[in-house]
Protein backbone atom coordinates (compact mmCIF):
# COMPACT_ATOMS: atom_id res chain seq x y z
CA UNK A 1 0.00 0.00 0.00
CA UNK A 2 2.89 2.21 0.65
CA UNK A 3 4.21 1.52 -2.35
CA UNK A 4 4.75 4.07 -5.31
CA UNK A 5 4.93 3.58 -9.11
CA UNK A 6 6.67 5.57 -11.01
CA UNK A 7 5.00 7.40 -14.26
CA UNK A 8 4.76 9.53 -16.65
CA UNK A 9 2.87 12.46 -16.91
CA UNK A 10 1.40 13.09 -20.56
CA UNK A 11 -0.89 15.80 -20.19
CA UNK A 12 -3.23 18.10 -18.00
CA UNK A 13 -6.44 17.01 -17.37
CA UNK A 14 -8.00 20.19 -15.51
CA UNK A 15 -5.68 22.83 -14.74
CA UNK A 16 -7.94 24.31 -12.36
CA UNK A 17 -8.37 21.08 -9.97
CA UNK A 18 -4.77 20.28 -10.69
CA UNK A 19 -5.24 17.19 -12.44
CA UNK A 20 -3.39 15.15 -14.93
CA UNK A 21 -3.10 12.25 -16.97
CA UNK A 22 -0.35 9.58 -15.95
CA UNK A 23 1.17 6.75 -17.68
CA UNK A 24 2.08 4.39 -15.24
CA UNK A 25 3.14 0.80 -16.41
CA UNK A 26 1.34 1.48 -19.51
CA UNK A 27 -1.99 2.29 -17.78
CA UNK A 28 -3.38 5.74 -18.10
CA UNK A 29 -5.26 7.39 -15.59
CA UNK A 30 -5.71 10.64 -13.55
CA UNK A 31 -3.88 11.83 -10.50
CA UNK A 32 -3.29 14.86 -8.83
CA UNK A 33 -0.57 17.05 -9.04
CA UNK A 34 -1.65 19.26 -6.22
CA UNK A 35 1.72 18.05 -4.24
CA UNK A 36 4.82 18.76 -6.95
CA UNK A 37 3.21 22.29 -7.96
CA UNK A 38 3.97 25.70 -7.24
CA UNK A 39 4.56 28.97 -8.78
CA UNK A 40 7.91 28.09 -10.19
CA UNK A 41 6.86 25.00 -11.33
CA UNK A 42 3.29 25.64 -12.65
CA UNK A 43 1.06 22.30 -14.22
CA UNK A 44 2.14 22.83 -17.29
CA UNK A 45 5.84 22.79 -16.47
CA UNK A 46 5.00 18.97 -15.53
CA UNK A 47 4.18 17.24 -18.76
CA UNK A 48 6.48 14.83 -19.69
CA UNK A 49 8.21 14.76 -15.89
CA UNK A 50 9.04 11.53 -14.37
CA UNK A 51 7.11 11.68 -11.28
CA UNK A 52 6.45 8.96 -8.32
CA UNK A 53 2.59 8.28 -7.79
CA UNK A 54 0.88 7.19 -4.68
CA UNK A 55 -2.39 5.96 -4.37
CA UNK A 56 -3.28 8.70 -6.96
CA UNK A 57 -1.30 11.67 -6.10
CA UNK A 58 2.02 12.51 -7.86
CA UNK A 59 3.88 12.83 -4.27
CA UNK A 60 7.54 13.58 -5.92
CA UNK A 61 9.44 14.74 -8.95
CA UNK A 62 12.11 12.14 -9.80
CA UNK A 63 15.60 13.41 -10.68
CA UNK A 64 16.84 11.67 -13.26
CA UNK A 65 20.31 13.31 -12.70
CA UNK A 66 20.01 11.63 -9.17
CA UNK A 67 19.15 8.76 -10.46
CA UNK A 68 22.50 8.35 -12.93
CA UNK A 69 24.71 9.96 -10.20
CA UNK A 70 23.72 7.17 -7.57
CA UNK A 71 24.56 4.16 -10.57
CA UNK A 72 27.60 5.84 -10.83
CA UNK A 73 28.43 5.49 -6.95
CA UNK A 74 27.07 1.86 -6.86
CA UNK A 75 28.97 0.75 -10.09
CA UNK A 76 32.60 1.57 -7.83
CA UNK A 77 31.96 0.06 -4.85
CA UNK A 78 31.02 -2.93 -6.69
CA UNK A 79 33.68 -2.77 -9.04
CA UNK A 80 35.70 -1.78 -6.25
CA UNK A 81 34.41 -5.12 -4.20
CA UNK A 82 35.83 -7.29 -7.40
CA UNK A 83 39.15 -6.01 -7.79
CA UNK A 84 39.82 -5.95 -3.74
CA UNK A 85 38.46 -9.99 -3.89
CA UNK A 86 41.15 -10.29 -6.82
CA UNK A 87 43.49 -8.73 -5.16
CA UNK A 88 42.95 -10.65 -2.15
CA UNK A 89 42.59 -14.30 -4.38
CA UNK A 90 45.95 -13.80 -6.13
CA UNK A 91 47.83 -12.74 -2.98
CA UNK A 92 46.28 -15.87 -1.23
CA UNK A 93 47.67 -18.14 -4.32
CA UNK A 94 50.88 -16.54 -5.09
CA UNK B 1 10.73 3.54 -15.93
CA UNK B 2 13.95 4.81 -16.87
CA UNK B 3 16.57 2.93 -14.75
CA UNK B 4 14.48 0.42 -13.23
CA UNK B 5 15.86 -2.47 -15.07
CA UNK B 6 19.94 -1.03 -13.66
CA UNK B 7 18.46 -0.98 -9.99
CA UNK B 8 18.02 -4.65 -10.54
CA UNK B 9 21.26 -5.70 -12.36
CA UNK B 10 22.41 -8.84 -11.13
CA UNK B 11 26.28 -8.60 -11.76
CA UNK B 12 25.91 -4.94 -9.78
CA UNK B 13 23.72 -7.17 -6.56
CA UNK B 14 26.59 -9.14 -6.41
CA UNK B 15 29.55 -6.82 -6.50
CA UNK B 16 27.53 -4.83 -3.63
CA UNK B 17 26.76 -8.03 -1.79
CA UNK B 18 30.87 -8.58 -1.80
CA UNK B 19 31.43 -5.16 -0.95
CA UNK B 20 28.94 -5.68 2.29
CA UNK B 21 30.59 -8.99 3.18
CA UNK B 22 34.28 -7.09 3.27
CA UNK B 23 32.40 -4.17 5.22
CA UNK B 24 30.85 -7.09 7.76
CA UNK B 25 34.06 -8.97 7.84
CA UNK B 26 36.06 -5.98 8.86
CA UNK B 27 33.67 -4.70 11.72
CA UNK B 28 33.97 -8.38 13.18
CA UNK B 29 30.45 -9.76 12.55
CA UNK B 30 30.06 -13.23 12.67
CA UNK B 31 27.01 -15.30 12.51
CA UNK B 32 26.94 -15.48 16.22
CA UNK B 33 27.36 -11.72 16.70
CA UNK B 34 25.73 -10.30 13.69
CA UNK B 35 24.83 -6.75 13.09
CA UNK B 36 21.29 -6.46 13.49
CA UNK B 37 19.74 -3.66 10.28
CA UNK B 38 15.53 -3.04 11.48
CA UNK B 39 14.03 -2.32 7.83
CA UNK B 40 11.51 0.00 9.38
CA UNK B 41 9.20 0.07 6.24
CA UNK B 42 6.92 -2.98 5.01
CA UNK B 43 7.44 -2.40 1.29
CA UNK B 44 11.47 -2.91 2.58
CA UNK B 45 10.38 -6.16 4.07
CA UNK B 46 8.95 -7.31 1.20
CA UNK B 47 11.55 -6.22 -1.29
CA UNK B 48 14.08 -8.15 1.17
CA UNK B 49 12.43 -11.62 0.50
CA UNK B 50 11.26 -11.01 -3.08
CA UNK B 51 14.83 -10.29 -4.08
CA UNK B 52 16.56 -12.68 -1.47
CA UNK B 53 18.40 -10.35 -0.19
CA UNK B 54 19.19 -12.33 3.04
CA UNK B 55 20.81 -15.63 1.35
CA UNK B 56 22.74 -13.12 -1.24
CA UNK B 57 24.07 -11.85 2.06
CA UNK B 58 26.69 -13.51 4.85
CA UNK B 59 24.60 -14.61 7.83
CA UNK B 60 26.68 -12.23 9.44
CA UNK B 61 24.03 -9.33 8.79
CA UNK B 62 20.40 -9.91 10.36
CA UNK B 63 17.29 -8.12 9.13
CA UNK B 64 15.10 -7.15 11.89
CA UNK B 65 11.60 -6.61 10.38
CA UNK B 66 10.05 -3.37 11.50
CA UNK B 67 6.72 -2.07 12.09
CA UNK B 68 6.20 -0.04 9.11
CA UNK B 69 3.17 -1.67 7.42
CA UNK B 70 -0.19 0.32 8.26
CA UNK B 71 -2.32 -3.29 7.64
CA UNK B 72 0.19 -4.78 10.20
CA UNK B 73 -0.30 -2.48 12.95
CA UNK B 74 -4.47 -2.21 12.21
CA UNK B 75 -5.93 -2.88 15.74
CA UNK B 76 -9.01 -5.76 15.61
CA UNK B 77 -11.26 -3.21 17.43
CA UNK B 78 -10.63 -0.66 14.74
CA UNK B 79 -11.33 -3.25 12.27
CA UNK B 80 -14.52 -3.74 14.28
CA UNK B 81 -15.58 0.06 13.81
CA UNK B 82 -15.04 0.00 9.93
CA UNK B 83 -17.51 -3.11 9.74
CA UNK B 84 -19.99 -1.23 12.30
CA UNK B 85 -19.83 2.07 9.81
CA UNK B 86 -19.83 -0.33 6.81
CA UNK B 87 -23.26 -2.04 8.60
CA UNK B 88 -25.80 1.01 8.12
CA UNK B 89 -27.56 0.46 4.99
CA UNK B 90 -27.21 3.97 3.46
CA UNK B 91 -23.28 3.73 3.29
CA UNK B 92 -20.54 2.91 0.93
CA UNK B 93 -17.27 2.29 2.36
CA UNK B 94 -14.67 2.80 0.60
CA UNK B 95 -10.67 1.26 1.30
CA UNK B 96 -7.80 0.00 -0.06
CA UNK B 97 -7.85 -3.22 -0.59
CA UNK B 98 -5.08 -4.54 1.95
CA UNK B 99 -7.20 -3.94 4.50
CA UNK B 100 -10.04 -5.86 3.57
CA UNK B 101 -8.68 -9.04 4.76
CA UNK B 102 -7.37 -7.86 8.24
CA UNK B 103 -9.20 -9.90 10.91
CA UNK B 104 -11.45 -7.89 13.10
CA UNK B 105 -12.84 -9.24 16.45
CA UNK B 106 -15.02 -11.92 14.78
CA UNK B 107 -14.58 -10.69 10.80
CA UNK B 108 -13.03 -8.90 8.11
CA UNK B 109 -14.41 -6.46 5.98
CA UNK B 110 -14.37 -8.87 3.42
CA UNK B 111 -16.38 -10.88 4.83
CA UNK B 112 -18.78 -8.18 6.39
CA UNK B 113 -19.23 -7.65 2.12
CA UNK B 114 -20.23 -11.15 1.92
CA UNK B 115 -22.85 -10.92 4.79
CA UNK B 116 -24.29 -7.99 2.71
CA UNK B 117 -22.53 -4.61 3.66
CA UNK B 118 -21.57 -2.02 0.99
CA UNK B 119 -17.92 -2.39 1.22
CA UNK B 120 -15.54 -1.19 -1.82
CA UNK B 121 -12.33 -1.32 -2.72
CA UNK B 122 -10.41 1.67 -3.98
CA UNK B 123 -6.50 2.53 -5.60
CA UNK B 124 -7.39 5.89 -4.42
CA UNK B 125 -9.35 8.33 -1.66
CA UNK B 126 -9.87 10.19 -4.86
CA UNK B 127 -11.83 7.63 -6.05
CA UNK B 128 -13.81 7.43 -3.22
CA UNK B 129 -14.92 11.18 -3.36
CA UNK B 130 -15.78 10.33 -7.19
CA UNK B 131 -17.83 7.45 -5.47
CA UNK B 132 -20.16 10.26 -3.27
CA UNK B 133 -20.62 12.48 -6.03
CA UNK B 134 -22.15 9.97 -8.50
CA UNK B 135 -24.21 8.93 -5.42
CA UNK B 136 -25.72 11.40 -3.50
CA UNK B 137 -28.40 9.74 -1.35
CA UNK B 138 -26.01 7.74 0.32
CA UNK B 139 -23.30 8.23 2.69
CA UNK B 140 -19.71 7.17 1.52
CA UNK B 141 -16.98 6.95 4.24
CA UNK B 142 -12.87 6.28 3.09
CA UNK B 143 -11.15 4.63 5.61
CA UNK B 144 -7.96 6.49 5.96
CA UNK B 145 -4.94 4.55 6.76
CA UNK B 146 -1.49 4.59 6.71
CA UNK B 147 1.54 6.72 7.10
CA UNK B 148 3.03 9.78 6.71
CA UNK B 149 3.23 8.57 2.85
CA UNK B 150 -0.44 8.76 2.95
CA UNK B 151 -1.77 11.28 5.19
CA UNK B 152 -1.69 14.12 2.42
CA UNK B 153 -3.49 12.50 0.21
CA UNK B 154 -6.61 12.29 2.67
CA UNK B 155 -5.77 15.63 3.34
CA UNK B 156 -5.86 16.82 -0.11
CA UNK B 157 -9.15 14.53 -0.83
CA UNK B 158 -10.98 16.34 2.27
CA UNK B 159 -9.41 19.69 0.87
CA UNK B 160 -11.73 19.21 -2.38
CA UNK B 161 -14.56 17.71 -0.62
CA UNK B 162 -14.62 20.96 0.88
CA UNK B 163 -13.89 23.24 -2.22
CA UNK B 164 -16.50 21.71 -4.16
CA UNK B 165 -19.55 21.15 -0.90
CA UNK B 166 -19.51 17.88 -0.92
CA UNK B 167 -21.19 16.52 1.77
CA UNK B 168 -22.13 12.96 2.40
CA UNK B 169 -18.50 12.04 2.15
CA UNK B 170 -16.45 11.61 5.48
CA UNK B 171 -13.09 9.78 6.77
CA UNK B 172 -12.35 7.07 9.33
CA UNK B 173 -9.03 8.17 10.42
CA UNK B 174 -6.27 5.72 11.25
CA UNK B 175 -3.50 7.92 10.04
CA UNK B 176 -0.36 7.29 12.05
CA UNK B 177 2.97 8.41 12.49
CA UNK B 178 6.49 6.30 12.56
CA UNK B 179 8.41 8.54 14.37
CA UNK B 180 7.25 7.97 18.16
CA UNK B 181 7.37 4.10 17.50
CA UNK B 182 10.92 4.20 16.31
CA UNK B 183 11.78 6.21 19.23
CA UNK B 184 9.27 3.52 21.80
CA UNK B 185 11.29 0.63 19.65
CA UNK B 186 14.81 2.41 20.52
CA UNK B 187 13.69 2.95 24.67
CA UNK B 188 13.13 -0.74 24.29
CA UNK B 189 15.47 -2.72 26.47
CA UNK B 190 14.99 -5.45 25.20
CA UNK B 191 15.81 -4.52 21.66
CA UNK B 192 19.20 -4.66 20.33
CA UNK B 193 19.92 -3.37 17.33
CA UNK B 194 22.62 -1.55 15.14
CA UNK B 195 21.29 1.07 12.79
CA UNK B 196 18.02 1.65 10.56
CA UNK B 197 17.32 1.18 6.97
CA UNK B 198 14.80 4.38 6.65
CA UNK B 199 11.95 4.55 5.11
CA UNK B 200 11.64 5.86 1.24
CA UNK B 201 8.19 7.48 0.83
CA UNK B 202 7.37 8.30 4.37
CA UNK B 203 10.78 10.49 4.11
CA UNK B 204 9.19 11.53 0.70
CA UNK B 205 7.46 13.46 2.62
CA UNK B 206 8.47 14.45 6.47
CA UNK B 207 12.36 14.86 5.17
CA UNK B 208 15.15 13.78 6.65
CA UNK B 209 15.42 16.16 9.65
CA UNK B 210 12.36 14.21 11.56
CA UNK B 211 15.26 11.31 12.29
CA UNK B 212 17.88 13.53 13.85
CA UNK B 213 17.32 12.07 17.21
CA UNK B 214 18.21 8.48 16.06
CA UNK B 215 21.67 9.69 15.25
CA UNK B 216 22.28 12.56 17.87
CA UNK B 217 20.52 10.70 21.03
CA UNK B 218 20.73 7.06 20.60
CA UNK B 219 23.71 6.93 18.45
CA UNK B 220 22.41 5.35 15.58
CA UNK B 221 22.63 5.30 11.65
CA UNK B 222 19.73 5.75 9.62
CA UNK B 223 19.87 5.54 5.90
CA UNK B 224 16.67 6.25 3.97
CA UNK B 225 16.72 3.49 1.21
CA UNK B 226 14.72 3.04 -2.37
CA UNK B 227 13.04 0.10 -2.97
CA UNK B 228 15.08 -1.49 -5.74
CA UNK B 229 17.17 -4.59 -4.58
CA UNK B 230 20.38 -2.02 -5.24
CA UNK B 231 19.28 0.82 -3.51
CA UNK B 232 18.70 -2.01 -0.22
CA UNK B 233 22.17 -2.88 -0.92
CA UNK B 234 24.09 0.75 -1.25
CA UNK B 235 21.98 1.49 1.88
CA UNK B 236 23.61 -1.28 4.00
CA UNK B 237 26.67 -0.50 2.25
CA UNK B 238 26.43 3.12 3.25
CA UNK B 239 25.16 1.95 7.36
CA UNK B 240 28.10 -0.63 7.70
CA UNK B 241 30.38 2.12 6.48
CA UNK B 242 29.60 4.72 9.21
CA UNK B 243 30.25 1.72 11.44
CA UNK B 244 33.60 1.70 10.20
CA UNK B 245 34.91 5.23 10.05
CA UNK B 246 32.81 5.82 13.64
CA UNK B 247 29.74 7.97 12.23
CA UNK B 248 26.45 7.86 13.17
CA UNK B 249 24.58 10.12 10.52
CA UNK B 250 21.38 10.37 9.15
CA UNK B 251 21.93 10.08 5.21
CA UNK B 252 19.75 9.55 2.24
CA UNK B 253 20.86 6.70 -0.45
CA UNK B 254 17.04 7.68 -2.52
CA UNK B 255 17.85 11.08 -3.40
CA UNK B 256 16.41 11.06 -6.53
CA UNK B 257 13.10 10.37 -5.56
CA UNK B 258 13.36 11.79 -1.74
CA UNK B 259 14.31 15.48 -1.39
CA UNK B 260 16.27 15.93 1.57
CA UNK B 261 13.63 18.42 2.61
CA UNK B 262 10.69 16.01 1.84
CA UNK B 263 7.83 17.70 0.59
CA UNK B 264 6.08 20.72 2.33
CA UNK B 265 3.78 21.24 -0.45
CA UNK B 266 2.29 17.80 1.34
CA UNK B 267 3.14 18.67 4.95
CA UNK B 268 1.06 22.17 4.59
CA UNK B 269 -2.17 19.90 3.67
CA UNK B 270 -1.40 17.16 6.59
CA UNK B 271 -1.17 20.31 8.57
CA UNK B 272 -4.44 22.05 7.54
CA UNK B 273 -6.90 19.29 8.15
CA UNK B 274 -5.12 17.17 11.03
CA UNK B 275 -3.71 17.92 14.35
CA UNK B 276 -1.81 15.41 16.81
CA UNK B 277 -4.09 12.51 18.35
CA UNK B 278 -3.27 12.29 21.81
CA UNK B 279 -2.25 8.28 21.79
CA UNK B 280 -3.12 5.68 19.48
CA UNK B 281 -3.25 2.20 19.27
CA UNK B 282 -0.56 0.08 17.43
CA UNK B 283 -2.02 -3.60 16.99
CA UNK B 284 1.14 -6.11 19.14
CA UNK B 285 2.76 -3.07 20.34
CA UNK B 286 0.05 -1.27 22.31
CA UNK B 287 -1.00 2.62 22.94
CA UNK B 288 1.56 4.84 21.95
CA UNK B 289 1.50 9.05 22.53
CA UNK B 290 0.87 10.95 19.99
CA UNK B 291 1.81 8.37 17.29
CA UNK B 292 -1.31 9.37 15.01
CA UNK B 293 -3.58 12.16 14.24
CA UNK B 294 -7.23 12.94 14.06
CA UNK B 295 -8.74 15.86 12.39
CA UNK B 296 -9.42 19.27 13.20
CA UNK B 297 -12.13 20.88 14.80
CA UNK B 298 -12.77 22.92 11.65
CA UNK B 299 -12.61 19.72 9.33
CA UNK B 300 -14.97 17.85 11.86
CA UNK B 301 -17.69 17.71 9.51
CA UNK B 302 -15.71 14.71 7.65
CA UNK B 303 -14.73 12.92 10.33
CA UNK B 304 -16.25 10.10 10.31
CA UNK B 305 -15.37 9.23 14.11
CA UNK B 306 -17.67 12.04 14.97
CA UNK B 307 -19.98 11.50 12.36
CA UNK B 308 -21.09 7.32 13.68
CA UNK B 309 -21.04 6.85 17.26
CA UNK B 310 -18.40 4.21 17.12
CA UNK B 311 -17.46 1.68 20.45
CA UNK B 312 -13.94 1.96 19.65
CA UNK B 313 -13.40 -0.90 22.02
CA UNK B 314 -10.01 -2.57 22.43
CA UNK B 315 -10.07 -5.93 21.88
CA UNK B 316 -7.14 -8.22 22.46
CA UNK B 317 -5.21 -10.15 20.39
CA UNK B 318 -5.21 -14.26 20.34
CA UNK B 319 -3.19 -15.20 22.92
CA UNK B 320 -0.84 -17.58 20.83
CA UNK B 321 -0.18 -14.68 18.31
CA UNK B 322 3.39 -13.37 18.34
CA UNK B 323 2.93 -10.58 16.33
CA UNK B 324 3.99 -7.88 18.94
CA UNK B 325 7.43 -9.56 19.24
CA UNK B 326 8.00 -10.06 15.61
CA UNK B 327 6.61 -6.37 15.07
CA UNK B 328 9.65 -5.39 17.42
CA UNK B 329 12.05 -7.61 16.02
CA UNK B 330 12.20 -9.87 19.04
CA UNK B 331 10.95 -12.90 17.43
CA UNK B 332 11.08 -14.63 13.94
CA UNK B 333 7.26 -15.27 12.12
CA UNK B 334 8.53 -19.23 12.58
CA UNK B 335 9.17 -18.82 15.97
CA UNK B 336 5.03 -17.86 16.49
CA UNK B 337 2.91 -21.28 17.51
CA UNK B 338 0.52 -20.16 14.76
CA UNK B 339 2.44 -19.72 11.95
CA UNK B 340 1.45 -21.69 8.78
CA UNK B 341 -0.80 -23.59 11.32
CA UNK B 342 -3.70 -21.46 12.78
CA UNK B 343 -1.98 -18.48 10.43
CA UNK B 344 -1.58 -18.84 7.01
CA UNK B 345 -2.13 -15.88 4.30
CA UNK B 346 -5.08 -17.27 3.40
CA UNK B 347 -6.98 -17.64 6.91
CA UNK B 348 -4.54 -14.67 8.49
CA UNK B 349 -5.03 -14.56 12.38
CA UNK B 350 -2.51 -11.56 12.41
CA UNK B 351 -2.28 -8.96 10.63
CA UNK B 352 0.93 -9.55 9.73
CA UNK B 353 0.18 -12.46 7.55
CA UNK B 354 -2.58 -10.16 5.51
CA UNK B 355 -0.28 -7.94 3.59
CA UNK B 356 2.76 -9.05 1.59
CA UNK B 357 4.34 -6.09 3.49
CA UNK B 358 4.05 -8.00 6.89
CA UNK B 359 6.69 -9.86 7.91
CA UNK B 360 4.97 -13.42 8.53
CA UNK B 361 3.40 -13.10 4.52
CA UNK B 362 7.14 -12.50 3.51
CA UNK B 363 8.68 -15.17 5.22
CA UNK B 364 5.60 -17.50 4.28
CA UNK B 365 5.50 -16.78 0.59
CA UNK B 366 9.49 -16.39 -0.32
CA UNK B 367 11.47 -17.97 2.28
CA UNK B 368 10.48 -21.84 1.19
CA UNK B 369 9.80 -21.95 5.05
CA UNK B 370 6.94 -23.53 4.10
CA UNK B 371 6.72 -27.12 4.60
CA UNK B 372 9.87 -26.89 7.65
CA UNK B 373 8.09 -24.29 9.70
CA UNK B 374 4.44 -25.88 9.35
CA UNK B 375 6.33 -29.25 10.62
CA UNK B 376 8.60 -27.31 13.33
CA UNK B 377 4.67 -25.52 14.25
CA UNK B 378 3.19 -29.00 14.75
CA UNK B 379 6.07 -29.94 17.00
CA UNK B 380 6.77 -27.01 18.98
CA UNK B 381 6.51 -26.39 22.35
CA UNK B 382 4.69 -22.51 22.25
CA UNK B 383 7.94 -20.39 23.22
S1 LIG C 1 2.18 -16.02 12.30
FE1 LIG C 1 0.23 -14.91 12.41
S2 LIG C 1 -0.24 -14.79 14.58
FE2 LIG C 1 1.90 -15.38 14.44
S3 LIG C 1 3.04 -13.45 14.55
FE3 LIG C 1 2.67 -13.86 12.37
S4 LIG C 1 0.76 -12.80 11.88
FE4 LIG C 1 0.89 -12.92 14.12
Amino acid sequence: MCLGVPGRITAIDDAASLSAWVEVAGIRRKVSVACIVDAAHPIEACVGEWVLVHVGFAMSRIDEAEAEATLRVLAEIGELAVEREAMLTTEATA
Amino acid sequence: MKHADEYRDHDLAKGLAHAVAGQLAALGATEARPIRLMEVCGGHTHAIFRYGLADLLPKSLEFLHGPGCPVCVLPRGRVDDCIAIARHPDVIFATFGDAMRVPGSTRSLLQAKADGADVRMVYSPLDALALARRNPDRRVVFFGLGFETTMPSTALTVLQAEAEGIGNFSILCNHITIIPTLRAILDDPLMELDGFIGPGHVTMIIGTEPYGFIASEYRKPLVVAGFEPLDLLHAIHMILQQKLDGRCEIENQYQRVVPNTGNPVARKAVERVYEPRATSEWRGLGDIALSGVQFRPAYRRFDAEAIFALRGERVADPVECRCGDVLKGLAKPWQCPAFGGACSPEMPLGALMVSSEGACAAYYQYSGLQNSALDAARNKVPA
